[in-house]
């Protein structure tokens, strides 16, 4: 019995310690100022909000670019914020990518990987779609485009149609 | 030393581990970003690469080649 009981306690402290450090759906979003100082982020209260992590050596984080872009221009004006977080080490890497991209919605730089620490993106891009109460409401991994395009219209449609 | 000691000096040691294991040798993919940088490719030179694969392709046709199927001429 007591056999048993160690292998459960160890099963369960290993799936917890692999789980750490990922936020997931249903988890309340922090305060994105505190966790991006001096970025420069909005007040996000009460909006629906698309944070997406992208690197400029990532491929796929280059295509959704344009995905973002029209997100932003069509739902903008109804509620949504899309924050681009850029983990480039090299500020310089980081400007010359989100120059040449033209993003029309807001982009950030986590030097200290403070956000990134917290949402603990499994791959890369990763995005976390907050409702209007600021709970994450889906986890977007990688990028499909128009795939991932579509589920994106559905699920922002439907947030914001909720009422805050 | 005791079974019972045994149990829980695993019990605690291993969660302490693993969770060094995470911090300390984990690249987080966040993190790989002079990973993806090309120097770090497995062949700086893709024409170089194609053609060895292409030559031994050609010479290991009768196993397989580089790919799981067997048998055939080699003539290619």
């Amino acid at each position: 019995m007591k056999t048993i009981l160690t292998v459960f306690t160890l099963a369960c402290s290993t799936l917890l310690s692999s789980a750490a450090g990922s936020a997931k759906a249903g988890q309340a979003m922090p305060k994105l100022p505190q966790l991006l100082p001096g970025a420069g982020v909005p007040n996000t209260s009460g909006k629906v909000v698309l944070v997406d992590f992208w690197a400029s050596w990532c491929g796929p984080c280059k295509a959704s670019f344009p995905c973002l872009n029209r997100l932003h221009e069509k739902y903008a004006s109804k509620g949504l914020v899309i924050i681009g977080v850029g983990v480039d080490d090299d500020a310089a890497k980081y400007k010359a990518f989100a120059g040449k991209m033209g993003a029309k919605f807001l982009i950030v730089h986590d030097s200290s990987h403070k956000a990134a620490e917290f949402f603990g993106p499994s791959t890369m891009p990763s995005s976390y779609l907050v409702d209007r109460k600021g709970v994450i409401h889906s986890v977007h991994t990688g990028f499909r485009g128009a795939k991932t395009e579509a589920e994106y219209v559905t699920e922002i449609e439907a947030l914001l149609a909720a009422k805050p | 030393m005791k079974r019972p000691a045994i149990f829980v000096i695993i019990a605690i040691a291993y969660p302490l581990l693993s969770a060094c294991s995470d911090s300390l040798v984990r690249v987080k993919p966040y993190e790989r970003g002079n990973l993806a940088r090309p120097v770090m490719a497995e062949s700086l030179d893709p024409l170089l690469q194609a053609m060895t694969e292409h030559g031994y392709f050609s010479r290991e046709a009768s196993s397989g080649g580089g790919g799981v199927g067997g048998g055939g001429c080699g003539c290619n």
